[in-house]
């Protein structure tokens, strides 16, 4: 599994010896020393988000969700390949506000991933207007890969080692953590408080699933077909507290002035770019453009314009700092 | 015998008889005595005659006002009940699509639009209470009627929030308008068609009691006859007279009755066969299409409220046009095409054929329309083209929804036609039967007098 998970051609052979290594270091179960082959990684939102990938996909499908090939300048040939077609297709949301969703009075997607997104397609292409964006369900998004229908993913897309093994990942651009929204007049200060003996809603198939049904406490888990569900439901009286990562709850906050975000988050991820294993020039080029997005200050802007008011914390506690 | 050995009754030593053994035996011998004389039997044959034809009046005319009243019940009460419960899915179901329409033109939302949806509503609300005010507490549509009365407030109630949120521009509105329609597709719609299979089954039971065959009073017109005739044979036997005018008279007014039952009954069943086979049955397979095509409209609209966050409406979108047009291989004959829209061409009488035909011919234009639509969705990833293609607020931009329209349009022509072929049909039907009726009761009556009048007059020859 593990030599599975980074076949990016530079690193694939590297992978292959840290594996041996560990295997002849340890002797141990594979599962059991996940970070010996991480490369220079500090920061615990990625450890804790390893952790949460392991529990996720079983404990014995260990990797590093923060690994990507190095940034590059390059033109490989997936590059070239775009760049001869003049036009790169990224998969987006539509639906999730201010992160992507469709402004139905301009007809136009905006948010933070779609800033990224024209990004992207800018220092790709030379041209922001040359980016099509197309917007990708859910449960499509590895597909919508796999078959090339689109070129690359920037649709709050966690990374975990099972996704690992069927696409590539840029380095992380943003941590995400479970947080739990519940209407204003709730008493409820902590995450445990809100879920206890009471109607929490959560997407299917989501992280937060994955939690609170793990929590053992909640009264009762609805589970509907879109996070945003969730809302309509809270607003109805139908749910108590509306369980989902922290991006999408700032979504929702932002759309009800009634609801709060309760303190304390649970199981920390990283969310990437994701793209075909088999273009590694590509994934070393968006995270190239992800290092100077970075470095300009326009991730920071973005995030101040679109999520700042609704997210709690400065810029730099969502920046996973694993460039 | 007492049991017991009890001392013997009687000095006798006969039995003792019980009292209803003297009366049963008194009449029998007494009914001896009578039939021993000649008087005694004509006075005999006249009683029985007059049972008969009074009877065979009675009987019929019972029996044809069964028939007339369940004629009546089917026009003026299940089949507008069966009709309007039809009307109530259906603008239900419209309300839905329109709904969905407005919130795809969001604040370009054209007036006739927003008319729609309240008129649909509208109408479905007046209905609702129609039919409840036709039905009692223990209807069996009742339970369908309470559950339609108290969530449409609350789908309205969706809808409008719906609505406002989008016009913030959050996407909140779009959870709530699919909420909204989740509510519609599984309480509104299956409460709607419950209401609708019961009207049906009313309907149906209604027009198999008014088609019913009075075996009862055909059997008693042959033996009524059959008991003249015979009386009448005896008479010349005895007395060698060919006719006596009075029995005469009574076999003529059995037979006419007979005679006028038998018409009406024919004549009655067949305008009520054809009243279903043309109006009701047809009109029942029109709604479904109907219903069918509304479903796929909404599918189509709310695949693209949605925005591509999922592939739940593509498939119901499938889903309703191959429960509409089977799988429809192109060029393959509608006669053999599975579905609502071909059954309903089927059924659909000479009259209304061409209408149901041209909706057949527009779902197909839509259909194309809106293929192209989704190709623009899928593979150019063109959302707002798709978008413009499908819904414009221009009243004639060639849209995915104006196909949709000219074949609601067509549809409802189609059912106007059919509704109408019903009402000519079984009109009168019930009226005719109760003349009937009150005629073979009137001849039953004449039947008996005349018998009686017939054997009177033998019965004076021998005083």
């Amino acid at each position: 599994m593990r030599t599975r998970t980074v076949r990016t051609r530079p690193f694939g052979a590297l992978a292959l010896l840290a594996a041996g290594a560990v295997v002849l270091a340890g002797g141990g179960p594979v599962g059991a020393a996940p970070t010996t082959a991480t490369t220079g990684t500090t920061a615990t939102a990625g450890d804790a988000a390893q952790r949460a990938a392991q529990q996720e996909t079983g404990a014995a499908d260990t990797c590093d969700v923060t690994k990507s090939v190095p940034p590059s300048t390059e033109d490989g040939p997936a590059v070239k390949a775009i760049k001869a077609k003049r036009s790169l297709v990224i998969g987006v949301d539509q639906n999730s506000y201010r992160w992507g969703a469709r402004n139905p009075n301009t007809g136009q997607i905006e948010g933070f991933d779609i800033d990224l997104a024209r990004a992207i397609g800018a220092a790709v292409i030379g041209d922001p207007d040359k980016v099509v964006l197309k917007p990708v369900a859910t449960a499509d998004r590895i597909d919508a890969i796999k078959k090339g229908r689109v070129d690359l993913i920037v649709r709050t897309m966690t990374i975990n080692c099972k996704r690992m093994e069927d696409v590539a990942f840029s380095k992380p651009y943003f941590n995400i953590t479970q947080r739990v929204l519940v209407p204003k007049a709730s008493p409820a200060k902590t995450i445990d408080e809100a879920v206890k003996g009471r109607t929490v809603c959560v997407a299917d198939g989501s992280t937060a699933q994955t939690v609170v049904t793990g929590m053992k406490t909640a009264g009762q888990v609805v589970t509907v077909g879109n996070q945003l569900d969730c809302l309509v439901l809270l607003q109805l009286g139908k749910a108590d507290a509306v369980m989902t990562d922290n991006g999408l709850a700032a979504g929702q906050a932002a759309q009800d002035q009634t609801v709060r975000i309760v303190d304390g988050e649970a199981q920390p991820e990283v969310i990437g770019v994701a793209m075909l294993k088999e273009s590694p020039d590509l994934t070393a080029r968006v995270n190239q453009v992800l290092a100077d997005y970075y470095a300009r200050g326009d991730w920071t802007r973005s995030y101040e314009h679109w999520l700042k008011p609704y997210m709690l914390n400065e810029a730099d506690h969502y920046w996973p700092g694993t460039h | 015998m007492r049991p017991g050995g009890a001392p013997a009754p009687g000095p006798g030593g006969a039995p003792a008889r019980r009292p209803g053994a003297v009366a049963a035996t008194g009449v029998r011998a007494r009914l001896a005595q009578a039939t021993r004389t000649a008087p005694g039997r004509l006075r005999l044959a006249g009683v029985v005659l007059t049972v008969a034809t009074v009877a065979f009046g009675a009987l019929t005319a019972w029996q044809l006002e069964t028939r007339a009243q369940a004629a009546d019940r089917v026009v003026s009460y299940s089949q507008p009940l069966s009709r309007d419960a039809a009307e109530i899915h259906r603008n239900l179901a419209d309300a839905a699509t329109t709904a969905a329409t407005g919130f795809l033109l969001a604040g370009a939302e054209p007036k006739a639009v927003r008319d729609r949806y309240e008129q649909d509503l509208a109408t479905a609300a007046k209905l609702v209470a129609q039919a409840a005010a036709r039905t009692t507490s223990t209807s069996p549509g009742q339970d369908s009627l309470a559950r339609l009365n108290q969530q449409l407030p609350l789908y309205a109630g969706l809808v409008e929030t719906a609505r406002a949120d989008n016009r913030q521009g959050i996407p909140l509105g779009g959870a709530y308008l699919r909420h909204a329609s989740e509510q519609m597709q599984t309480v509104l719609l299956p409460a709607a068609a419950e209401l609708a299979a019961t009207e049906n089954d009313e309907l149906a039971k209604d027009y198999a009691e008014a088609k019913s065959v009075p075996w009862g009073a055909y059997g008693l017109a042959v033996i009524t006859l059959a008991a003249l005739g015979w009386v009448q044979l005896t008479l010349f036997r005895r007395t060698n007279r060919v006719f006596n005018i009075g029995l005469l008279g009574a076999t003529a007014a059995v037979l006419a009755g007979a005679l006028w039952l038998t018409v009406t009954g024919l004549t009655t069943s067949a305008a009520l066969k054809r009243s279903d086979s043309e109006g009701a049955s047809p009109l029942r397979a029109l709604n479904y299409a109907r219903v069918d095509v509304l479903t796929a409209r909404l599918a189509e609209n709310l695949h693209l409220v949605a925005r591509g966050s999922t592939t739940k409406y593509a498939d119901q979108w499938t889903k309703a046009t191959e429960h509409l047009d089977g799988a429809a291989v192109k060029g393959d004959l509608l006669e053999r095409r599975t579905g609502s829209l071909p059954e309903a061409v089927r059924l659909a009488p000479a009259a209304a054929e061409q209408d149901v035909r041209d909706a057949v011919r527009q779902f197909d234009d839509w259909h194309q329309k809106h293929d192209a639509a989704r190709k623009l969705e899928v593979d150019n990833a063109d959302y707002q083209g798709a978008l413009d293609a499908t819904v414009s607020a221009a009243a004639d931009a060639p849209t995915a929804d104006a196909a949709f329209n000219a074949t609601d349009r067509a549809l409802a022509r189609a059912a106007d036609i059919e509704q109408g072929r019903f009402e000519q049909s079984a009109e009168g039907t019930g009226g005719d039967l109760r003349t009937a009726a009150v005629a073979a009761a009137l001849l039953g009556l004449v039947a008996a007098a005349a018998a009686l009048r017939g054997l009177g007059r033998r019965l004076a020859e021998y005083r």
